[in-house]
């Protein structure tokens, strides 16, 4: 790998020079919150570890427009109202929400494809940002994932006044070679201590060394009977907000928009922990909080992962945990259905 | 822009016929004439009309009707209501063909064949019956158990008196639940009916009704001695994709829409009671 490095101050002009030719996203502060927000120049990232939202809007928005139907008459017309997505870049996502992407795909690019994800996917140039300083809530060792060398197109490191990019995919060269002029080849040292510093900092964490490997140790069945789950879900207030800043949830509705013109069909998110998600006319085959709970962690915990080679539906970063107004949690709950060695 | 599986492909309804008093069965064609896609029996399409929504329908005609595809859908929400006013000649949304479909042409193969409907369940049963029919040299001998709520509420009955009973080979044994004025038939409900006429338990058995129908029936036709195995059954849970994404029609780790409708009864005691 190749590494390059600016000095900080000069980090604003790299912003206005890749913001000349496409939309770049920063993470800025924003009434008080971090938040992806299209680069203006002068605008400043964010002092906080991580947005308040995921990252996910970028290839899977909250809301977006499917297509447009008419009826005139006994008519129908159909019209796919897309065009092709331009090319964007997000700077600044941090190693949890880089591998929520790779979660993501498995999705909407598994067949048959999400073109409408698909087209977002190839247009958008990923440049990770790695994690100085990992806070309480943070878990994402737990699935592999590096907050001192996060995934991406390409990786940025903020080390003192300095920082540091590498590239590892052809989308990642191209966005340092359109800035090549203002960097200058260093050696990857520097990234090597960092990330023994952040690795040094997730030990003391107290979720920094959690393992979910406990849940494989038996079956969905099992899981699914566990009666620890009424004492887990008795307090959900059902409110979604779980699922809404969830980098990986990605269940959604299709609805519809009359314009008085014509229908606006569009998709957005839901949540499996609302109760008219799976209403039907002759009934619901998830009636009670409790089972509405239960399909959330169990989506995330085991059928994702019986379905995608033991890949865990989470990727750590801590978000839930943070946002629950009742404080209940992945972690709680993983804690209480895995089976360990001395049970 | 590559084509995308949600877009709706336009259908044009040609025939409705009213089966009962809340059953139609709408006949629909591609504008130009002919089918809008090929199906296996016992696969689904999304049906959509703007302002109404869009709706999740099993394809009742059999794959074997070659110039046209029908639906035969209950009125008991505002999208089938919709459906329920349409007239001739009105275009509708339509997209899939989506699920598995019944494996008419390996595990049925040769096989005696029992269906068990209960009212509307009749419907996703009603194109592989009518497949099963049309290869008649390709399975063995056919028994049909259908019961509704009343001799009104019998689904295809037209059908069933003039084509399905006079056919050699097949037997059709019909139920109500409750004595009805001109009803000579059997009186009672489906699973009772299903034990009293106690079938060789070699036969593979295909059960679709309300799930309480589904339950008792399997647990009779267990009973008198079927592996679950040699018992299948198609489910119907919620949805808004129809390819496995949006995440609702789920039971288990898996997907309605997707790995089902149908289901063998052993695959279904291996997964969550959540139906």
């Amino acid at each position: 790998m190749t590494y390059y490095k600016l000095p900080v101050s000069s980090l604003s002009a790299l912003f206005d020079r890749v913001a000349e030719k496409q939309t770049l996203y920063i993470p800025t502060d924003k009434d008080g919150h971090a938040v992806f927000a299209p680069y203006e120049s002068g605008m400043q990232l964010t002092k906080k570890l991580n947005t308040d939202r995921s990252a996910k809007d970028f290839f899977f928005p909250q809301t977006e427009n499917l297509y447009d139907i008419k009826m005139k008459g006994k008519q129908l017309t159909v019209e796919d109202t897309r065009e092709e997505c331009e090319d964007f870049t997000v700077f600044g996502v941090k190693g949890c929400d880089a591998r929520s992407f790779a979660i993501l795909d498995k999705v909407f690019l598994s067949d048959p494809v999400d073109t409408y994800y698909k087209n977002r996917r190839e247009h958008g140039t990923v440049v990770s940002l790695a994690c100085n300083r990992p806070e309480e809530t943070c878990f994402c060792r737990a699935f592999g994932i590096d907050a001192g060398d996060p995934e991406g197109d390409a990786t940025a490191w903020r080390i003192g006044d300095e920082m540091i990019f590498a590239a590892r995919t052809e989308k990642g060269e191209a966005f340092l070679s359109s800035v090549k002029d203002l960097l200058t080849e260093t050696d990857g040292a520097m990234v090597e201590s960092l990330k023994k510093a952040v690795a040094y900092i997730m030990d003391q964490l107290p979720l920094g060394n959690i393992s979910f490997e406990g849940m494989k140790q038996t079956d969905l069945m099992t899981h699914f009977k566990n009666e620890k789950w009424a004492g887990l879900s008795e307090s959900c207030l059902g409110c979604g907000t779980c699922t809404f800043v969830c980098p990986t949830c990605q269940c959604y509705d299709i609805r519809e928009f009359d314009t008085g013109k014509g229908v606006k069909k569009f998709r957005c998110w839901d949540s499996c922990m609302y109760s008219d998600f799976t209403l039907m006319a002759h009934g619901n085959s998830r009636n009670s909080q409790l089972e509405r709970f239960r399909q959330r962690f169990m989506h995330k915990l085991v059928y994702f992962p019986n379905n995608n080679g033991g890949e865990f539906g989470c990727v750590g970063c801590g978000r839930c945990l943070a946002k629950c107004p009742i404080q209940t949690n992945i972690v709680k709950v993983e804690k209480a259905l895995e089976v360990r060695s001395d049970d | 822009m590559t084509n995308e599986t949600l877009i709706p492909m336009i259908g044009v309804v040609t025939d409705i016929r009213r089966d009962t008093p809340d059953v139609k069965t709408f006949r629909v064609e591609a504008p130009e004439g002919g089918k809008v896609f090929e199906h296996i029996p016992g696969q689904c399409a999304m049906l959509s009309i703007p302002g109404a929504g869009e709706g999740m329908f099993s394809i009742t005609s059999s794959p074997t009707q070659k110039n046209y595809m029908e639906f035969s859908i209950k009125k008991c929400g505002c999208l089938t209501s919709w459906l329920h006013q349409m007239e001739v000649g009105q275009q509708i949304g339509i997209r899939g063909p989506y699920g598995n479909g019944f494996p008419v042409d390996t595990d049925f193969a040769g096989k005696d064949l029992l269906f068990i409907a209960g009212g509307i369940g009749l419907a996703p049963l009603h194109s592989v019956i009518n497949y099963c029919r049309d290869n008649r040299d390709r399975y063995g001998k056919i028994d049909i158990v259908y019961g509704s709520r009343s001799m009104d509420d019998l689904v295809d009955y037209q059908e069933i008196l003039d084509e399905w009973c006079k056919e050699d080979g097949i037997n059709v044994y019909l139920t109500i639940d409750r004595e009805q004025e001109g009803w000579d038939g059997h009186v009672g409900f489906v699973p009772n009916y299903v034990k009293e006429l106690g079938f060789d338990v070699n036969k593979t058995a295909v059960i679709c009704g309300p799930p309480i129908m589904i339950k008792f029936t399997l647990a009779g036709l267990v009973e008198l001695g079927f592996e679950k195995s040699n018992v299948y059954t198609t489910m119907e849970l919620r949805m808004k994709c129809g390819v496995g994404k949006c995440g609702r029609c789920n039971i288990g780790d898996k997907y309605v829409c997707k790995d089902g409708p149908v289901f063998r009864c052993d695959q279904l005691a291996e997964m969550p009671d959540e139906y």
